[in-house]
């Protein structure tokens, strides 16, 4: 049973109206259990919106989206996925720790269960000490580390990340993606990831999907396996430049029909 | 210090302004100085230590003005309960359903335009009549309810905005939980409110005063501030200084309703980042 099934999706924003966007035009994608995916493309490419359809935030015009097997809004009413944002988007009148157990307490998890898993994950994201302090106390870095903690707090299988460290400065951001691998590798779960980096895509997937704009749609899936094992010399690697290259090329051919192919906007070239 | 500098601006104009009061063009456009109508500071004060009536078994006046306003606190504070429980019950409900601000909101605006005056003797005399398995309505209440009619409005307005400030993407992070609109609701519009709501609730809460003062004064209901007022002004060719007493005794009485919210907010706000505190 695969994690993700999108099937003959198209999602088309104010339909019939002189506004109408096709934001998501005949999208096939099935992402395997334990798989790391990522999106990217340029602006209005349709990636995030195809995040919120697998996440049921969203409703497809046309076509079908399962997450392990069931309905995508079967399986958001389970928690089957956790999600994390761009924003850390903690809340503020919560302590780091009340943060983390948001998503079960909405569960109706009693009070000492709660406590238990919040430490639990506050030392997989390797900030145990800092569970009663408030998040705008900690660094970005930090806060977007608790908005893992808490999106991977209930165990789902299957992790959803829109641009998570999209406000990160590059040295946060580089270590980040190590932390990231980590905790999926010791929790293995399914990743499916948004971005705009091409090194960040293809330093964390197994496979890339390169999207296309107006209408969104997926032009490429490239396969990258830099292999179990990845750390800072994977970055110096040749075949890390090579799945770069290859990246970068098939988002050329995402504007071959623009004049200037070079100024891919909305997508970071580093 | 502020209260300092209005002190002596206004023994400053008692002294540079014409006793018979300005005039332009046979218009009177300046206030009268002299002690009738503008009586100095030291008097107001020292008014306060000396007896309300001639009668030798007279209360000081400190006493009598204290005695009013908690009367009129008390009355107020019904008011100003009455007014958020209501005021916040139709934010949430407006919140909630789009159809319910866009019909309710403009007659909310309306509602605000009715002189209280002309509300005051209304209320009195439905309140009169009315009577609730065995519950008759005390006079006192029509004062608190008038309260609560100028207290529901800002706290109404304020929590709705309040609510609505909570970012999309703390809603669209609940909906991914998969929570229900009253978890939303309390787990994270009302906490995201709290700043929105504070100064709304200082405002309900004078206007709780207010309301309160003048449903007194307009149906002579007797014991508080409000009459106190009223009382002494009569006496105000006698005693210029006394009538002051209560009307400080009023802005007192607001002050310490502000205050309760004040201290509500220190708590709340504890732990909140400190740009967000106003």
């Amino acid at each position: 049973m695969s994690a993700v099934h999108v099937a003959g999706v198209s999602k088309i924003f104010n339909q019939g109206t002189p506004k109408q966007v096709d934001a998501l035009v005949d999208v096939n994608l099935t992402v395997e259990p334990g798989e790391f995916v990522s999106l990217i493309g340029p602006s209005g490419c349709g990636k995030s919106t195809l995040l919120r359809l697998i996440a049921n935030l969203l409703e497809p015009t046309t076509g079908e989206v399962t997450v392990n097997g069931k309905t995508a809004a079967q399986s958001r009413l389970d928690q089957d996925y956790g999600m994390a944002f761009q924003q850390a988007g903690l809340f503020d009148w919560r302590s780091v720790a009340k943060n983390i157990e948001l998503p079960l307490e909405l569960k109706g998890w009693d009070t000492e269960k709660r406590a238990a898993r919040a430490k639990e994950m506050l030392e997989l994201v390797k900030l145990p000490e800092f569970a009663d302090l408030m998040p705008w106390q900690l660094s970005g870095g930090m806060q977007q580390r608790i908005a893992i903690a808490r999106a991977l707090a209930a165990h789902p299988p299957l992790l959803l990340m829109d641009e998570p460290f999209g406000a990160l400065d590059e040295m946060t951001r580089e270590y980040m993606q190590g932390e990231l691998l980590r905790i999926c590798a010791e929790t293995k779960t399914t990743v499916v990831f948004v971005t705009h980096s091409i090194p960040e895509a293809v330093y964390l997937s197994n496979r890339v999907v390169v999207m296309s704009p107006r209408p969104g749609r997926i032009t490429e899936v490239i396969n990258v396996n830099l292999g179990e094992n990845r750390s800072e010399d994977t970055r110096a690697a040749d075949n890390f430049f090579a799945g770069i290259t290859a990246v970068r090329e098939a988002l050329r051919g995402t504007h071959a029909d623009h004049a200037n192919a070079g100024a891919i906007r909305g997508v970071e070239d580093r | 210090m502020s209260i300092a500098l209005v002190a002596v601006l206004w023994e400053l104009y008692k002294i540079v302004g014409p006793e018979k009061g300005g005039k332009l063009f046979g218009i009177a456009i300046l206030p009268r100085s002299n002690d009738t109508a503008m009586p100095h500071i030291w008097e107001m004060l020292s008014r306060y230590a000396e007896p309300e009536m001639r009668s030798p078994n007279s209360k000081l006046i400190w006493f009598v003005v204290l005695k009013g306003a908690f009367y009129s606190f008390r009355l107020a504070f019904v008011g100003f309960v009455i007014g958020s429980t209501i005021g916040v019950a139709l934010a949430a409900l407006m919140t909630r359903f789009k159809t319910i601000e866009r019909g309710l909101l403009p007659y909310l605006v309306i509602s605000q335009t009715v002189p209280l005056i002309a509300l005051a003797p209304l209320v009195v005399s439905w309140g009169g009549k009315l009577e609730i398995f065995g519950f008759t309505w005390p006079r006192w209440l029509s004062a608190s309810v008038l309260g609560a009619f100028l207290a529901f409005f800002p706290i109404a307005v304020g929590t709705l905005r309040g609510l609505k400030s909570a970012p999309a993407a703390s809603l669209e992070l609940m909906d991914s939980y998969a929570a229900s609109w009253k978890q939303t609701l309390f787990k994270l519009r009302f906490p995201a409110a709290i700043p929105y709501m504070v100064p709304a609730f200082k405002l309900g809460a004078s206007g709780a005063v207010i309301g309160v003062v003048v449903a007194e004064i307009s149906t002579g209901l007797k014991g508080g501030i409000g009459r106190l007022i009223i009382e002494y002004a009569r006496q105000a060719t006698g005693d210029p200084a006394k009538v002051f007493t209560a009307v400080f005794g009023a802005a007192g009485l607001g002050l310490a309703m502000a205050g309760l919210v004040a201290l509500a907010d220190v708590l709340l706000m504890r732990n909140r980042p400190k740009e967000t505190t106003t």
